[in-house]
């Protein structure tokens, strides 16, 4: 197994340079370092001399992939790709257009990102696994047929309906509590109640449908006519024979999104106004703060390529007949 | 005779019954499932019983309501089924009035099943200790250290080696027939005083199934359980059962002891399943296929079911249901033998017709297809550099002749190659060595353009015509894929017309052509297959087990057309089967292979006389034969010299040494183990890998 995570990691530098090459080129399609200069000095009348400025404090002077000026190797590395990119393989992201350090600004959003990324994960993976146990042990009844339809009508609402409703709802009209904002330490509990609950209300519809297909697919396999046979209750049938196969599956969808919840949710963070990784993210794309926006997608790739290798071992955890090679 | 009218079951079966009450006491069992509207009536009005100690076979074809009787015995009906009617007592006891909870009692402890997929029937994710000790604890009130000892012993007593250690294994650990075991071990965990074994050797090999069937014959007359097994093989039922009740279309038609049941099978559907059997005595002859399929049992039937397919059919048959007429010991719902019917039929099997012995010329000169030391290894990668750390050798030397218009049967267990030889003749897979010449040409190292070309001469007949015909293409493009891919019939009208043309040989219709696969049945589609492969005009076809997922009424008439097929276009069959019965019908030649190398090669008729290899032997044993099996229980000994290969075909990572039969092989010496024996040539055409040669 070692051997193979190692494998998988090695992997994983290829694929890393080129997401990286793929947002540099993106971003850079779209805009020039001139015009990054310009957005961030103000749009009407900037000097030339100034933009050079600009550029040349921040390093965006030199060329975009290759420097024919320079010498040797430098040719390569004195680039912008090589520069401003490449570094990043070493966690060092550098300064925001605003000169924060963005390593720094990472750490202290983390925080809240995770408050409201974690509970919603735990919450909304158990309300959606228990509300399709619910359906498939009444299944073929009035109430599976009801439930599906509840879920057909929750996946159908845009999140954003939840976010608003919510919000004029419970802090609005009942005034349970406040609209947005966060606070560190425990008060951060007030704050973040009204989003977990939304956040797992919008997500619950489509994955309880889901589960539910999973462990129907299950329920109707040999062992399980195997287990009755054996006289075991359709209860302990379920829960020990069913749920334990139909975790194989569920799996695959959910280990992968765990190193993910450090990015936290754009949406979310941004209607709550919760000072995450998020709506860090937002404010960096609104604008154009292309160092925030290289360092997230990087840390996001990162995580993503964890997420799958830990997927690749919990499927050992939960199936014996998966060996890792 | 006397005439019973208005039971639904036989009367000279509760005759003879040992004791007053019987263990298992069925009577006009029905099933519905769907809608109450039209329901689906799998089980109509069937009635047996089962003394201690007794084995109770149902015996028919699928979709007959075989596996639906057994699954309303225990009240583990899919979702959608139902019990309308009837009775089921065991031991006095009423099952069908009993509460869900008081059903559970029963399930597993007094009444304990094992199903026909081995691998599908265990928990995956479970050890085996888990899922026994859910059974004794659930039932016996055994747990921890005393449910552990349990489980041993258990394993132990159905014959799993090292059993101590292997109670912490996955099902996925084991070998089928080994699963097979440990499926009957849990069932025994609870004590059973009734066993239903729903077609319990039907997935595995015959020298497992021989394994399989002698252990649960042993336990059962250990145990004194009563044993409902339900099964499509009559060697099965020949070998274990001790009364016998035909099944057709939701009803038993014909219930007798074994020994009344073998020698006159009364009911005209029990006959033609015996006549449908290929044996070497039909040889050079059709097989008597049953017409037909059986009728939709979304009906209600007002005459007999089994008259649209009947060949002694008349005018009653169609409008009155039969009732049971008692014929000695026997019982058979069929109005041949009413009373007021004109005479008492006479109840044997009709004598062969004695038929010209095979027309078919002897070995031509120039083979058609010569295959020289083939070999096929798959490489196993390992580690950070996915190095090649050891070699399957899947196929490992394998040489064949086959000439025009004749069949070569390729015999063995599976996973000893047989398919990847197939595959690798047709260069499917690439081989890794040897040399494969089809009417004089090298296949091995011809351009891909030049290959493509000779494609035309040699097609494929696959085992599972559910899964190797593409659902998402009508059978009219797919019999015409093949001849566009290869240029046959470059002109549309003649190629429709060909398309029609065989559709028609193959006992289809064109206007099916413009159907889907999933429209028709596995005899139909395995017809499709065939007329997708004769398409393109071959002069030899690989058929890799094609009658092995059908019926043995549906497998007759593809056997029927199969020979007719050779004799018309001069076809040569590989033929890759299991089935010995088959093959004695239908080869010419036969290679058993064993691990990757052929142990023996010859004419057909002189292999299965008199086999010289040991494995052939054994392989031969293995198989239940009707016959022999029917004279042994007369003669008392039941099973008692019957010699079963011991253990599992060993992997073909890594082989024993030496000879790779000898640690399952009797005669082994010391030779056997250090050296593999070449080849040995023997009398008429006959070779043999053995150093012990009989």
């Amino acid at each position: 197994m070692f051997a193979y995570v190692l494998r998988r990691l090695l992997y994983a530098l290829p694929i890393l340079i080129g997401v990286n090459l793929v947002t540099f080129a993106l971003f850079f399609v779209v805009n020039s370092p001139d015009d990054m200069a310009r957005m961030q000095l103000g749009v009407k009348r900037v000097a030339p001399e100034a933009i050079e400025r600009w550029k040349v404090e921040r390093g965006y002077d030199r060329p975009l992939f290759f420097n024919a000026a320079a010498q040797g190797s430098g040719q390569v590395t004195e680039t912008i790709f090589f520069q401003k990119s490449l570094r990043m393989f070493t966690f060092d992201f550098g300064r925001a257009d605003d000169g924060r350090d963005i390593a720094q600004e990472i750490r202290d959003r983390m925080g809240p990102s995770l408050a409201l990324a974690l509970p919603t994960f735990v919450l909304g993976l158990f309300a959606s696994v228990s509300f399709a146990l619910i359906l498939v042990f009444f299944r073929a009844s009035y109430l599976d047929f009801w439930g599906v339809v509840l879920c057909v009508a929750m996946m159908s609402i845009s999140s954003l309906f939840y976010i608003i409703g919510g919000q004029w709802l419970v802090s609005k009209l009942w005034a349970l509590v406040p609209i947005s904002g966060y606070a560190p330490g425990f008060d951060a509990a007030r704050f973040l109640v009204l989003p977990v609950a939304i956040s797992v209300i919008a997500g619950v519809g489509s994955n309880a449908r889901w589960y539910r297909t999973i462990f129907l697919e299950e329920i109707s396999r040999d062992y399980v006519r195997t287990a009755r046979a054996k006289g075991l209750s359709e209860r302990v049938v379920l829960f020990r024979h069913v749920l334990k196969n139909a975790m194989i599956p569920i799996l695959t969808g959910v280990v992968v999104v765990i190193p993910l919840l450090f990015m936290g949710s754009l949406l979310v963070e941004s209607f709550f106004g919760i000072p995450g990784l998020g709506s860090y993210t937002i404010d960096a794309i609104n604008a154009q703060d292309f160092a925030v926006v290289r360092a997230m997608v990087f840390i996001g790739s990162v995580l993503y390529i964890v997420g799958l290798i830990l997927t690749d071992i919990s499927y050992t955890l939960v199936d014996p007949r998966v060996r890792l090679e | 005779m006397t005439v019973l009218a208005g039971t639904d079951r036989p009367q000279a079966a509760q005759q003879d019954r040992p004791i007053d009450v019987p263990l298992l006491d069925v009577r006009g069992l029905r099933v519905h499932i769907g809608t109450a509207a039209r329901p689906v009536r799998p089980v109509d009005g069937v009635g047996f019983s089962i003394a201690a100690g007794e084995t109770f076979a149902l015996l028919g074809e699928s979709g007959c309501g075989k596996s639906m009787t057994a699954l309303a015995l225990l009240r583990l009906l899919p979702d959608a089924g139902r019990i309308v009617g009837g009775e089921v007592r065991f031991a006095g006891d009423e099952l069908l009035a009993r509460s869900e909870a008081g059903m559970r009692e029963v399930r597993g402890g007094r009444i304990a099943m094992i199903f026909q997929e081995p691998s599908t029937s265990l928990n995956p994710v479970m050890t085996v200790m888990t899922q026994i000790g859910e059974v004794l604890a659930r039932h016996r009130g055994l747990r921890g250290a005393a449910a552990r000892a349990e489980a041993q012993r258990l394993l132990d007593a159905v014959g799993i080696p090292d059993a101590g250690r292997r109670l912490d294994d996955y099902p996925f650990q084991f070998s089928g027939g080994m699963k097979q075991r440990v499926m009957i071990a849990m069932a025994l965990a609870g004590e059973p005083e009734l066993l239903i074994a729903d077609e319990p050797t039907t997935a595995l090999d015959v020298t497992i199934q021989a394994q399989v069937l002698d252990l649960l014959a042993r336990l059962q007359a250990e145990r004194g359980m009563g044993m409902l097994l339900i099964t499509h093989d009559l060697g099965v039922v020949a070998r274990m059962a001790q009364r016998i009740g035909v099944m057709y279309a939701g009803e038993l038609v014909e219930t007798g002891a074994r020994e009344d049941f073998f020698r006159a099978p009364l009911h005209p559907y029990s006959r033609k399943l015996f006549a449908a059997l290929p044996t070497d005595a039909q040889r050079g002859r059709p097989l008597a296929a049953l017409g037909g399929h059986v009728p939709p049992l979304d009906q209600v039937f007002s005459g007999c079911r089994f008259a649209g397919r009947c060949p002694e059919v008349f005018d009653r048959c169609h409008h009155e249901a039969p009732a049971w007429q008692a014929v000695g010991e026997q019982a058979v719902r069929c109005h041949l033998y009413a009373q007021d019917h004109a005479e008492g039929r006479t109840t044997a099997v009709a004598a062969p017709v004695a038929v010209a012995a095979d027309a078919r010329s002897g070995a031509r000169t120039v083979p058609l297809l010569d295959v020289r030391d083939l070999q096929v290894h798959f490489p196993v990668r390992k580690g950070l550099l996915r190095r090649e750390v050891a070699r399957v050798r899947a196929v490992d030397g394998v040489s064949l002749v086959l000439a025009p218009g004749r069949t070569l049967a390729l015999v063995g267990e599976s996973g000893c190659g047989k398919t990847t030889a197939g595959k690798a003749i047709l260069q499917l897979v690439t081989p890794t060595g040897g040399e494969v010449y089809l009417d004089g040409t090298l296949l091995a190292g011809l351009s891909r353009p030049a290959l493509r070309a000779l494609r035309r001469d040699f097609q494929m007949v696959f085992q599972d015509p559910f899964a190797s015909l593409n659902p998402r293409m009508r059978v009219g493009e797919i019999i015409e894929e093949g001849m566009l891919a290869l240029g046959v019939e470059p002109d549309p009208l003649k190629r429709a017309g060909r398309i029609d043309a065989l559709l028609a040989r193959v006992g289809l219709t064109p206007e099916m052509k413009l159907r889907y696969p999933h429209e028709f049945s596995g005899g139909q589609r395995q017809r499709i297959a065939i007329a997708r492969a004769l398409a393109v005009r071959p002069k030899l076809i690989v058929c890799d087990e094609p009658t092995s997922a059908l019926d043995v009424s549906v497998q007759a008439q593809i056997l029927n057309l199969m020979r007719e097929l050779q004799a018309e276009f001069d076809l040569a069959y590989l033929f890759i089967t299991h089935n010995i019965g088959v093959v004695s019908w239908l080869a010419d030649e036969i290679a058993v292979m064993y691990l990757g190398r052929i142990v023996e090669q010859g004419p057909v008729g002189k292999v299965l006389a008199s086999p010289a290899h040991p494995y052939t032997r054994a392989l031969l044993a293995a198989v239940p034969d009707i016959g022999r099996e029917t004279a042994a229980h007369a003669g008392g000994a039941a099973g008692a010299a019957r010699p079963v290969v011991a253990g599992d075909l060993p992997s073909p990572l890594a082989p024993p040494a030496g000879c790779h039969f000898h640690p399952r092989c009797e005669r082994a010496t010391d030779i056997c183990r250090a050296q593999y024996p070449a080849v040995t040539d023997l009398r008429g055409g006959r070779s043999v890998r053995c150093h012990w040669p009989a």
